[in-house]
């Protein structure tokens, strides 16, 4: 059985009051096509006529109720059906608004601008809370060795450390390579293509091993750990770690930060080394350095300093990227939107104080005469 | 339209398996055209995996499921909007789209198969439905993190119900809700099936719902469904989990409270009539 499809004629015999006759089924599948010719009609009519109608739902009984509100029209010949719905929909007539109230655009950048204020002042006083508890914590830890959770520390050592030996192995070799080419693109102009290896040296020790390195971990394990302890906090695991008396701080975030202060130093070194391993095949290949000479010339040209620069900052790096990652998970709140959104928080967090300090240790640095 | 007038949806031979774990076997149900079918069974028979095959959800590893007459097995994607367009389903959450307000949420499938609609016309339509599940008004501009659970089930009620369906699913409708929530949602969902002349598939595990509006229980056990019918044919049949299950402490009060209700209506449809 085919739906006859939905129409209505207006029946305005002189002298007599109009009526809008509607036939066929009044459902929203037939009424989509009626819309434009209803919004528009010519006469108010008095009466609406359902008795050729086969079929209505509430669609069809709203668009009814609609004109017999608007037009006063009174409704004739429906079944006890169609009546009953039309009942069921006017009693829903309330008005609703679909979205927010939206502000002028002026107030409103205005008033987000002040949000994002207050939630920055917020973040770091959260920040520097979450700082004091990580330090009671180890000192903790320093007073109760006992406590300390070997196993979980040895766990994270593998998920930050270890498995992330390939890709930032990869990425430093790139960037060695990279470090040689422009190097010996610009240098060469001057005739001091040999250069390179101080520049490949020095960079690779100083800033950029451990600055890359810093920039990895983040994306990779920092994130790992707001998106494990908010969807943590979001199961209620945390609050159950509480009642039954076990320190989150203890057990879920001290072995992360433990895990990146050891590590970072660790990756950093190994990524000036690769980016070094990198940097010098550049040159064998492209320069016709030879392996031996590059090594010798880097011990003349890269003074010790410089390693102890690259190693200095990178437990720094490791405690903001831990801290940053910790604190944005134990924020969630709420659902599950929230983990996205404190993940990707720790992440810019973590890069940016991580850049911010690199600036700090770069002048730090040269006062003291390591340059 | 080769259509069965009075089987809405049919399974026969179901089998679901999740690699070793056999979920169901053999099984066979019928929804009729017109009824609350309730689906109880115990924890892990596998009611929200039957509700997944029927909608097309769950990829079934053997068996024949037809809604409307149709086979849903195999069907291009084409084919299946326009079953889709016939039913809602309501998930235990609500599953509204987080990023939308709750009146956009209900104009959603509106948007979706009818992109003609006068932007008024959808405003209104989806003010009444917001009204029609039981919302404030208030409701219609909040985001779906800002209600309450039992408001995110009226909301998700509502975009169930936004194409006007002849057959609604509903996971667990009344799961977390407060005794009071729970009664006004079994009213609610009577209520709207005897406007709008729905189909329900109802699965619960709330005693007080299957013996207020359910006109059918199919029992999930044992991989199958043991038994479909009213609650005392259900109890006529002196299976022991369905004995345990209905004649339990809980569900003597269910029982008892639903006996109770159905005087009380009685006497208020006296009441009715007489005005």
């Amino acid at each position: 059985m085919m739906q006859q499809a939905a129409d209505f004629t207006i029946d305005d015999a002189e002298g007599e009051a109009p009526v809008l006759r509607f036939t066929g089924a009044l459902t929203l599948a037939q009424t989509v096509g009626l819309q434009d010719r209803l919004t528009s009609l010519a006469v108010r009519p008095a009466k609406i006529d359902l008795s050729g109608i086969d079929r209505i739902d509430t669609i069809g009984a709203w668009l009814v109720h609609r004109i017999a509100r608007d037009t006063d029209a009174e409704i004739v010949s429906a079944d006890a059906g169609a009546q009953h719905l039309i009942e069921q929909v006017s009693a829903a007539d309330h008005p609703l608004k679909i979205r927010p109230d939206r502000t002028t655009p002026f107030l409103r950048v205005l008033g987000e601008m002040g949000d994002a204020t207050i939630q920055a002042g917020h973040t770091l006083k959260g920040l520097l809370g979450f700082f004091g508890a990580v330090m009671i914590s180890s000192w903790a830890l320093v007073r109760h060795p006992s406590r300390f959770r070997v196993n979980a520390v040895v766990r994270q050592f593998e998920t930050v450390g270890v498995t992330a030996l390939a890709i930032i192995g990869l990425m430093s070799f790139l960037i060695g390579i990279v470090i040689g080419q422009q190097g010996a693109v610009q240098l060469r102009q001057f005739g001091a293509e040999v250069f390179t290896i101080n520049l490949i040296g020095r960079i690779t020790l100083r800033e950029l091993g451990v600055l890359m390195t810093a920039i990895m971990v983040a994306g990779r394990s920092g994130s790992a750990f707001a998106a494990q302890l908010g969807s943590m906090k979001l199961a209620e695991e945390i609050d159950a770690m509480r009642t039954i008396g076990v320190s989150p701080m203890e057990a879920l975030v001290m072995p992360r930060v433990i895990a990146a202060v050891v590590m970072m130093p660790l990756l950093g070194f190994y990524a000036s080394i690769i980016g070094m391993i990198g940097g010098g095949i550049f040159c064998w290949i492209s320069l016709d350095i030879p392996p031996v000479t590059f090594v010798q010339r880097i011990r003349e040209v890269v003074p010790v300093t410089d390693m102890w620069v690259g190693l200095v900052k990178a437990p720094v790096f490791g405690l903001i990227i831990a801290m940053a990652g910790c604190f944005q998970g134990m924020q969630v709140e709420g659902n599950a939107e929230e983990v996205g959104l404190r993940t990707t928080a720790s992440v810019v967090q973590a890069i940016f104080l991580v850049i911010v300090l690199d600036a700090v240790f770069a002048v730090f640095f040269t006062s003291i005469g390591w340059n | 339209m080769a259509e069965n007038d009075e089987i809405v949806i049919c399974v026969k031979g179901l089998a679901n398996r999740f690699g070793d774990q056999v979920i169901h076997e053999g099984l066979d149900l019928d929804v009729r055209r017109g009824e609350i079918l309730g689906v109880v069974g115990g924890s892990g028979t596998g009611k929200s995996v039957l509700m997944r095959s029927i909608v097309g959800l769950q990829a079934t590893a053997e068996g024949m499921v037809e809604v409307f007459g149709e086979s849903m097995n195999d069907r291009s994607e084409d084919e299946a909007q326009d079953v889709r367009k016939r039913w809602g389903v309501m998930f235990q959450g609500g599953a509204l789209f987080s990023t939308l307000t709750v009146a956009e949420n209900v104009q959603v499938p509106l948007r979706e198969y009818y992109p003609d609609l006068q932007p008024a016309l959808l405003n209104e339509i989806a003010a009444y439905k917001v009204a029609m599940s039981g919302l404030p008004s208030e409701a219609g501009p909040k985001y779906p993190s800002e209600l309450s659970g039992g408001m995110k089930k009226r909301a998700g009620l509502a975009r169930a119900l936004a194409l006007d369906p002849e057959l609604l699913f509903l996971d667990e409708p009344t799961a977390g809700l407060d005794p009071i929530g729970a009664a006004n949602f079994d009213l609610l969902i009577k209520g709207l099936k005897e406007t709008l002349d729905l189909t329900v598939f109802l699965i619960t595990h709330d005693l007080d719902t299957l013996y207020a509006i359910c006109d059918r229980v199919a029992v999930l056990a044992d991989r199958k469904v043991i038994a479909v019918g009213t609650i005392p044919e259900l109890l006529s049949l002196d299976h022991p989990w369905i004995e345990e299950y209905f004649k339990g402490p809980r569900g003597r009060v269910a029982a008892d409270a639903a006996d109770r209700n159905a005087a009380g209506d009685e006497a208020r449809h006296k009441a009715d009539t007489r005005v």
